[in-house]
């Protein structure tokens, strides 16, 4: 199963993602970068954090224009999982492919810590065989990780199931202390409408070792291959 | 043409920002200041100015320059 991992100019987790990917069994991770436009032969898509075209202007705005980025939309479109994390997820936004923006953290300050995140929305592409409630624990670093959306936006992702994440405290509360960045809600992650494409501040790609504090993230990772080797199965039956 | 280009976050989305900023013109002796907004600025020299152009710029405000999520803009013309 391959993924690719797409490096813009400013990316800086694209190691850290292509590291994550290739240490589950069965994955192999390769970079692409950002001026190429096809992704024939890839089973999914990560577009990993950083600070891609340096943040200029708005956190993604630069990079959504980027070649390989018709081609992103073309196959997240077509049905492919699309994962975005933190920079990723900010160019996913931009680009249209999830609703609502991210914004400058209501403390105004950068912020560099260990979220807990109460998984939302149990059995998604990206949460296959999650329970409703898991408690996962991953590294955040942005500056700019307040999830916005208008009302009525709001509305259709919790009516639509499409909140996976929310940051939370150790019991799985959803607290104003527990918020990192001031996110409507608690929005740590999103999907959209059909499911398969993902958008999260924190780092799946840096809880991927447990040399490095814990393996939540690369669930994550696991799960997305579950999906994939359950939509060929379903195609091949 | 001259362009300016003026980005301001929409009224529902939080801005920090101008909210310290206008706590510090408030303890700097300016307690009237009710509210601060704090957004983009943009000078922009294109060749030509007929209407088309005009309208391929605001085009580009709405994609580019501005995230219509969060923010809006005003195009002025010099």
């Amino acid at each position: 199963m391959k993924f690719a991992v797409i490096q813009f100019p400013g990316s800086n987790c694209d190691q850290d993602c292509l590291r994550a990917i290739n240490g589950i069994d069965g994955l192999s991770a390769q970079y692409i970068w950002h001026k190429e436009t096809s992704l024939t032969g890839f089973d999914a898509v990560v577009l990993p954090g950083g600070f891609a075209y340096g943040d200029y202007l708005r956190c993604g705005a630069i990079a959504r224009f980027s070649p390989i980025m018709n081609e992103v939309i073309r196959v997240a479109k077509e049905g492919r999982l699309v994962l975005g994390t933190c920079n990723g997820f900010q160019v996913l936004c931009e680009a249209g492919l999830l609703p609502g923006a991210l914004v400058r953290n209501r403390g105004l300050r950068f912020v560099c810590d260990i979220a807990t995140l109460r998984v939302e929305v149990p059995d998604s592409a990206f949460t296959h065989g999650f329970t409703q409630g898991t408690l996962l624990r991953m590294p955040i670093a942005h500056g700019e990780g307040c999830f916005f959306a208008e009302t009525e936006t709001l509305r259709e992702l919790n009516e639509h199931g499409q909140v996976v994440l929310r940051y939370c405290d150790g019991t799985g509360a959803i607290t104003s202390e527990a918020n990192p960045n001031g996110s409507i809600e608690n929005i740590a992650g999103i999907c959209n409408r059909k499911g398969n494409v993902f958008g999260l501040m924190p780092h799946p790609d840096r809880a991927s070792d447990r040399r490095l504090g814990g393996t939540d993230g690369a669930k994550i990772f696991l799960s997305m291959a579950q999906t994939i080797a359950g939509q060929s199965a379903r195609a091949a039956a | 043409m001259k362009a300016r280009v003026v980005v301001t976050p929409k009224a529902a989305v939080l801005d920090p920002q101008g909210a310290a900023v206008k706590e510090a013109m408030q303890h700097l002796g300016m307690p009237e200041v009710k509210n601060v907004r704090i957004g983009k600025y943009l000078e922009i020299d294109v060749n030509g100015d007929g209407a088309e152009v005009e309208q391929r710029l605001h085009k580009l405000c709405r994609d580019l320059l501005s995230n219509p999520v969060i923010e809006d803009y005003q195009l002025l013309k010099e």
